[in-house]
């Protein structure tokens, strides 16, 4: 692959000019920073002071409407609009609901930012909830997450002690109690109505919708459901104003997204990007990822989380139109599923050319088998009957006809389910089939001499043999 | 043989104060934590009886708490080891070698994925996705995570753990120093 050495000086020169804009992880450096003392010495809760002493929700509201947020959890739903469905019907509490639950494969910058600035996040919460009018919040976070919830429910306590949570917050009058919940492994949590059924102390069953959250979420009164990312974004915007973040990104898709790079990279970790970097800067530049491992070349990416679809490299560096394909929600998805994916949670995996696509493809079916709630009969069954398949063929058992029925089953889960987790399990597979079929057809028709298939050693931990 | 199940003093005063986060009522919302409460101190696992007493403590049906201990992937519903070595298998990890480090356990400690050792120390179960995708590979013990997997550094850590004999819990943190 020659576009490494060659677009980079190009895109650098071009398009890569105050593209290193943080917003969230600005401190994250700062020793200390997830202590309140610290957090504070660099302007931490200033924000909030200011809105309290100064602005009504409704400017809030209105701030985070100019700023173009965008639901950071992977659905990229406008942040101010949902905010501005929230039912007030009087006397009735409303609720804010901090969506920690991130299980998406990929995906680990929540942790990230709420184990290493934590009252980034509690900051964001009292703001969002004083703009919504709720009067206790809870953060919902995964049970696997147990250590990071005790470094929030820490946090928390020090901004009790403060004065920053509780009665008459900064002397403003308003109250806000704030709660940590901790879940107990269920990726289906993460989708929000499933999430309150958990919180309310049930199995993680999505809910049909309508009614959606706004009007009928926690305890059946209207609730707000948002990511982490999200709502530490409204810390920024309420700082700087709305338009200001807005300037910030590209397009529609405005200000700075937390990206999980993981697999063959040569500097796995979170990072924080201006949306509209170009998808090769990020892989290839030092800044960034620093290239693939090994001196490798890049075979494939699954960009925003498992559940986006597969891109071969040629597909995630350059649209089907030969444009530097952009990191943003507009630019991932430039070609619809036939040559574009998702920009999704930021869960960036990174496939190196020793990749066996199929045996990639089994561990996320095995996993949305794993993690179907159960309740709609398609995903049930179908996320079974794939993993079974996928299996089959990766032994060298599988048939040409099981490429098609793969594929045939895919088609009849997406859309079919209450929750978005159907969709999730069906990507990942349709994509796969449709960049990498020749993949599955060489698994097939090598049969029982499965081992002269290519990586058949190496994903089988066994020694290759010689020559 | 019956056993008495009854929380500890201190773990009453955390079970009290998780039921106080709820609106009057809504008091079932604690269930999730509590039910890590109790599995912290009944032996690692919900028997039964432990779900019953759960049930009386937050004073709702027994079904009402088999139904989401059976959901939920951290209830561990049959007896486990001290340790329950809890290793991520989804793509990242598997990508940076979770296979290996499965085998080498499996090997190690003489026991298969989901399996407890004869001495009742360790558990080994594969899992799904952790967070912890750009540290690949990794496992979690309680609620530590250990991270960038080496075969060597699962040799240190399984002598470690061994070592020092302590349940492993999600409610505490226990990190062994891997320096």
């Amino acid at each position: 692959m020659t576009v490494n050495a060659v677009c980079i000086p190009k895109i650098k020169k071009l398009i890569w000019i105050d593209m290193g804009k943080k917003l969230l992880l600005e401190h994250i450096d700062v020793p200390g920073i997830h202590t309140l003392s610290v957090y504070r010495q660099k302007g931490g809760y200033e924000t909030l002071k200011k809105a309290l002493s100064s602005m009504t929700p409704d400017q809030i509201l209105e701030e985070v409407k100019t700023s173009g947020l965008r639901g950071r959890g992977g659905a990229g739903f406008p942040t101010g609009m949902k905010w501005s469905f929230l039912a007030k019907p009087e006397g009735v509490p409303r609720y804010l609901v901090c969506n920690a639950d991130e299980s998406e494969p990929g995906t680990f910058k929540d942790r990230y930012l709420m184990e290493r600035i934590p009252h980034l996040l509690i900051e964001g919460m009292i703001l969002s909830s004083f703009a919504l009018g709720a009067h206790a919040s809870y953060i919902y976070i995964r049970g696997e997450y147990f250590y990071v919830a005790r470094i929030l429910e820490a946090a928390i306590q020090d901004a009790y002690d403060a004065g920053l949570l509780g009665k008459n917050i900064m002397g403003s009058g308003y109250d806000l109690d704030l709660y940590v919940q901790v879940g107990a492994g269920a990726y289906i949590c993460g989708e929000e109505t499933a999430l309150l059924e958990s919180l309310e102390g049930k199995r993680g069953n999505p809910r049909i919708k309508p009614p959606f959250p706004a009007i009928a979420g926690l305890y059946g009164c209207p609730t707000v459901v948002n990511n982490v990312e999200t709502i530490a974004a409204v810390v920024p915007i309420v700082k700087d104003g709305g338009a200001a973040y807005a300037q910030i990104g590209i397009g529609k898709s405005t200000g700075t997204k937390l990206i999980s790079a993981s697999g063959h990279l040569n500097k796995p970790g979170v990072y924080e990007i201006e949306l509209g970097l170009p998808v090769e800067e990020f892989i290839y530049s030092e800044e960034y990822c620093g290239g693939i491992k090994n001196g490798k070349q890049l075979k494939a990416v699954v960009a925003g989380g498992s559940s986006v679809p597969i891109l071969p490299a040629h597909l995630i560096l350059k649209t089907a139109t030969g444009e530097p394909r952009l990191m943003s929600y507009e630019g991932l998805a430039d070609g619809g599923f036939a040559t574009g994916t998702m920009l999704g949670s930021g869960g960036f995996i990174a496939m190196d050319e020793d990749t066996s696509i199929v045996k990639n493809l089994w561990t996320f079916s095995r996993f949305y088998h794993h993690e179907s709630c159960g309740q709609c009969s398609p995903c049930r069954e179908g996320t079974g009957w794939m993993e079974k398949i996928l299996h089959k063929i990766l032994h060298g058992h599988g048939t040409l006809s099981d490429v098609d029925l793969l594929w045939d089953i895919q088609s009849k889960i997406e859309g079919k389910t209450i929750c978005p987790l159907g969709d999730a399990a069906a990507w990942p597979v349709a994509s796969a089939i449709r960049h990498f079929r020749h993949e599955f057809e060489e698994y097939v028709k090598a049969g029982h001499s499965i081992k002269d298939v290519k990586h058949y050693y190496r994903i089988n931990h066994l020694p290759e043999p010689a020559n | 043989m019956e056993k008495k199940y009854q929380f500890s003093p201190e773990s009453m005063a955390v079970v009290q104060k998780l039921m106080s986060r709820y609106p009057n009522g809504k008091q079932k919302s604690a269930l999730l934590p509590v039910l890590h409460v109790a599995q912290a101190e009944f032996d690692g696992w919900l028997s039964p009886e432990a779900m019953d007493y759960v049930a009386e403590v937050l004073q709702i049906t027994p079904i009402e708490v088999y139904e989401v201990a059976s959901f939920y992937s951290m209830y561990n519903l049959k007896p486990v080891g001290k340790c329950v070595l809890e290793v991520c298998r989804t793509s990242s990890c598997w990508l940076m070698g979770s296979e290996d480090i499965v085998k080498h356990l499996e090997k190690k400690l003489g026991i298969q994925d989901g399996e407890t050792t004869k001495d009742g120390q360790f558990t080994l179960k594969t899992v799904e996705c952790l967070g912890s995708c750009g540290t690949a590979p990794m496992l979690q013990c309680g609620s530590d995570f250990y991270e960038n997997l080496t075969l060597e550094k699962v040799d240190r850590l399984v002598e470690n753990l061994r070592n020092d004999g302590e349940r492993r819990v999600y409610t505490k943190d226990q990190k062994v120093n891997m320096d």
